[in-house]
């Protein structure tokens, strides 16, 4: 169409300012990242990441805090996952429309999204410390205090459930782009239902999964309210082995060490090194996890047989 | 196919045994289907039964404050409603909100708190909002191709930064440039924390108000333009009053998010109980509190029971919120269906 | 691929839940962020002289580890106040077991100011009219015309709930004073504030300027040294303790007499606090 030939001032008034408003997120980003490249890349090392803090945390490295995070997302894909794609399952293969069970779930989906993480650290507190630790303890141990204190089964169960909307959403998504006439030749030849999830719809939603897998763990690896009384430490002198072991954990050390160190001018350097490598590790899950998606949304396209 | 095959194969009969084991067979698959299916429902469950179970559990842990005698050796601890609410009187001096929780006389006044959490969070929307819809309306309608591939990543990343990566943004970089260009007199205060919340907010906003506007049919725009209107009056006066709705309930979500959020008010805010409407001042908010002070408490003690009231509280609001956020975009999503036939 | 998955999986999973027993022997500090660096300090040395022995050590406030100690989720509190007789009464009847005080060493809490502040000395009860809201400029104590800044500690701290008790005299704090989660976060915000004052642990000032302090308006203003915290001239010395249930746990007995014998207080210095008066 045509421009007006007068060029109203309040139209391009009204565009700069849009235009305005989207430099000026896409400035705020860049400044952000820019002083935690600028400041935190120099300090990151291979043996930064492989030691243990020392003296203090004015040297060293953060090892432990990566392995620590490491361990716990694996726990918590653990349980996610299956979780998820379950429930991602039954809303779009087994519901059937207007029932009022899924729409219910939906709700609560879509609620559960919306809690606040320090709500996720109370209840990870109440329910798997405090309850189902102390219930384990009291029947399995003879009271003993083995489950009914913070440690990395709990916090990562509180995270799991913290990510299970991710998941649940990714892979929604997944099976809703699986084509519905994949799942009728497969009922047509007799297959049952689980056996058409499992074998036809399921094999092409792997990418699908996986991409929400890795959200999960993005999301996961970032939260510190959840976990700071369910089972995240300081300082600890050895590497969580069993599953009622504290941990170490990125997010929680970047939280302490900024806001608790002795010396924070000396401690800067590490500071925002740590914090890069915590920034780099979700960008790349995040990257990955966008790649993985839109290369599984082109391979899907031919396939509409 | 068939016809070939029936050609070559002898046809064989079933006996009675073959047909007694195919039946057998095909029961059991059904039977494998039916636990199956009930165990994918089960599973299916588990994200309501995980909302249920944090409000009772969140829930169970307070509600004691309403009848619970104190524990022995805290019996001067009360707790009930005028203490939640009110202002603490003093013997010698005017009456004031207080937040001292560690006291020889503790004191739970609520308010200072929910002030703090509504300063930062107006703050937040009032600096999110703006840009993040303006910046919808330019990547829905006026932005080239090159300039969407520079914005929707942008939002992403800004989205995957964890709160505690902008919390401590917050406390060592912001707080110093927010001072020096302010001349403010407190380094940690409500402003600081309010745009470092901001900009947590500003991709929820982004992704619903550009979604909604996206929806907006090719119709409306289409028959703006035959009509003679050019781009951004098509926008200012056609499509964004058609997609208010769901810009509205992207601010609103945002709201929700700017209410919970709890490391970057933790990390940036100064965390003084204060209850003036001052921005510049340091504030405490029940987020924030409650990741402070959990740690401490003695579990079943008064303290312990108001911290999870605190929960209560957010947990409740932000239930709610979410419900209306919901429930409007799914009006506006009805609407604009029908709206097409 | 995916079966490649299941067995990384599988064998991340097995190898976690093969350790499932619960470690004797080991034992478990919390509490002080005062202390933290000392009991740190402590374990380290500790495990170096025994190998074998695991002592973990984490922080959160002397709040976090009484309480700790009285929910049972700690061997050892390190705290840097005296356990309140409410807490006492509820951690040994809820643990059944008497608990028992260990004083490991001396603390001169430093209240302390900007370095660019004219103010070298100042009496409680001022410190008191501060922290209580009463006095709000700089120049009511003879400084220039400006608002003093009120930093304080979260509270779960002991050294919050000590200058409470000791300086406030159990009054309340001004809801103005930000209250910080550290020790060291507090000499931070001072070092970086010219209207600044703050208190803590005498083993972090660094970059400001700590006050001699008068016990009243009229006392002899007295530096927090070795010689007057231990021999009780300083006003705000303070014992830091251990809070244990003695018995319960072999290792945390050993580790608490080790700590108070002369190898255990040599180490106190080092870290900037003062060892016990011998």
């Amino acid at each position: 169409m045509k421009k007006s030939s007068r060029s109203n001032p309040i139209g391009v008034v009204f565009v700069a300012l849009c235009g305005i408003a989207t430099a000026t997120i896409v400035a705020m980003l860049a400044v952000i990242l820019g002083q935690i490249v600028w400041f935190g890349a120099p300090g990151v090392s291979l043996e930064f990441l492989s030691a243990a803090p020392s003296e203090g945390m004015r040297g060293g490295g953060i090892g432990p805090a990566i392995f620590g995070t490491f361990a716990l997302v694996v726990l918590m894909t653990i349980a996610v996952v299956p979780m998820g794609v379950l429930t991602a399952i039954y809303l779009v293969e087994y519901s059937k429309p207007g029932s009022r069970f899924a729409k219910a779930v939906n709700i609560a989906v879509s609620n559960l999204a919306g809690v606040p993480s320090i709500v996720f650290g109370l209840f990870g507190l109440g329910f798997f410390v405090q309850f189902l630790g102390g219930t384990i303890d009291s029947t399995l141990f003879d009271g003993k205090l083995v489950f009914g204190q913070p440690a990395i089964i709990w916090a990562a169960l509180t995270l799991a459930l913290l990510t299970l909307p991710v998941v649940i959403v990714t892979t929604q998504e997944a099976l809703r782009a699986v084509p519905a006439n994949a799942r009728e030749a497969s009922l047509a030849l007799g297959a049952t239902r689980w056996q058409t999830v499992y074998k036809v719809v399921l094999p092409q939603c792997t990418a699908g999964v996986l991409t929400g897998g890795i959200l999960a763990v993005s999301r996961g690896a970032g939260e510190v309210a959840p976990i700071m009384f369910t089972g995240a430490a300081y300082f600890l002198p050895s590497l969580p082995t069993k599953l009622n072991d504290q941990f170490m954990e990125l997010g929680y050390h970047i939280y302490v060490m900024s806001t608790q160190s002795p010396n924070v001018e000396q401690t800067k350097p590490i500071l925002f090194a740590t914090v890069f490598v915590l920034l780099a590790l979700t960008f790349i899950l995040n990257a990955a996890a966008i790649g993985i998606r839109s290369r599984f949304r082109q391979s899907l396209r031919p396939s509409d047989a | 196919m068939d016809s070939e095959a029936a050609g070559v194969l002898p046809r064989v009969e079933p006996t009675a045994a073959i047909q007694r084991a195919a039946g057998r067979n095909r029961r059991f698959t059904q039977t494998v289907e039916k636990v199956i299916e009930a165990w994918v429902k089960l599973t299916a469950m588990s994200a309501i039964l995980t909302i249920f179970l944090i409000f009772v559990f969140v829930g169970r842990e307070a509600l004691p404050l309403l009848w619970e005698d104190p524990q022995p050796g805290l019996e001067h601890e009360v707790v009930n409603w005028s203490t939640l609410a009110g202002p603490t009187h003093y013997p010698d001096r005017p009456s004031r909100f207080m937040w001292q929780p560690v006291s020889n006389v503790p004191k739970y006044n609520l308010p200072p708190l929910i002030v703090g959490t509504l300063k930062t969070t107006i703050i937040a929307i009032l600096f999110a909002a703006p840009l993040a819809i303006l910046a919808a309306i330019m990547s829905s309608e006026f932005a080239p191709r090159w300039l969407r591939e520079i914005v929707k990543p942008t939002i992403e990343l800004l989205a995957g930064i964890p709160s505690v990566v902008l919390g401590f943004f917050a406390l060592m970089v912001l707080a110093s440039w927010l001072q020096d260009l302010l001349g403010l007199r407190l380094r940690l205060n409500a402003l600081n924390a309010g745009i470092a919340l901001g900009l947590a907010v500003i991709p929820i906003i982004f992704t619903v108000a550009e979604d909604a506007l996206t929806t907006v049919p090719k119709s409306y725009r289409e028959a703006s333009f035959a009509l003679g209107a050019n781009r951004w009056e098509t926008a200012i006066k056609i499509v964004v009053p058609a997609a208010l709705p769901g810009i509205f309930a992207g601010v609103v979500l945002g709201f929700g998010r700017a209410v919970g959020e709890t490391m970057i008010v933790l990390m940036a805010s100064g965390n003084a109980a204060t209850t003036t409407w001052s921005f510049t001042d340091s504030v405490r908010t029940l987020s924030a509190t409650v990741a402070a002070e959990l740690g401490e408490v003695v579990f079943g003690s008064p303290h312990y029971r108001v911290l999870f009231l605190i929960g209560v509280l957010l947990f409740v609001f932000t239930f709610a919120v979410n419900l209306c956020g919901e429930m409007y975009v799914q009006r506006l999503n009805g609407r604009l269906e029908g709206s097409r036939s | 691929m995916r079966t490649f998955a299941r067995i990384v999986t599988a064998a991340a999973a097995a190898s976690l839940l093969a350790t499932s027993a619960w470690a004797e022997g080991s034992v478990t500090i919390k509490g002080s962020d005062t202390m933290v660096i000392l009991g740190q300090k402590w374990a380290e040395v500790y495990m170096q002289k025994n190998p074998g022995a695991k002592v973990q050590v984490t922080g959160g406030g002397s709040g976090t580890g009484i309480a700790a100690l009285i929910n049972g989720t700690t061997d050892i509190a390190e705290s840097s106040r005296a356990m309140k007789s409410a807490e006492v009464t509820s951690a040994e009847s809820k643990q059944g077991s008497k608990v028992k005080e260990t004083p490991v060493a001396l603390d001169a809490l430093s209240i302390y100011v900007n370095a660019s502040n004219p103010l070298t000395e100042i009496s409680l009860p001022q410190a008191r009219k501060i922290y209580t809201g009463v006095i709000t400029n700089w120049k009511e104590l003879g400084g220039p015309d400006a608002p003093i800044t009120l930093y304080s500690r979260e509270n779960n701290s002991g050294t919050y709930v000590f200058f409470k008790e000791h300086v406030l005299q159990n009054d309340d704090f001004d809801p103005s004073a930000q209250t910080l989660p550290g020790t060291a976060s507090v000499v931070n915000a001072v070092s970086k504030d010219a209207n600044g004052i703050g208190y803590g642990g005498i083993a972090y000032a660094e970059g400001i300027k700590p006050l001699l302090i008068k016990k009243d308006d009229n006392a002899p203003a007295v530096e927090g040294t070795l010689e007057n915290a231990q021999s009780g001239k300083y006003g705000l010395a303070r014992e830091l303790y251990f809070y244990m249930f003695p018995g319960k746990n072999a290792a945390a007995d050993a580790f608490a007499a080790w700590v108070v014998s002369p190898d255990g207080q040599a180490l106190v210095e080092q870290v900037g606090y003062y060892p016990l008066k011998r």
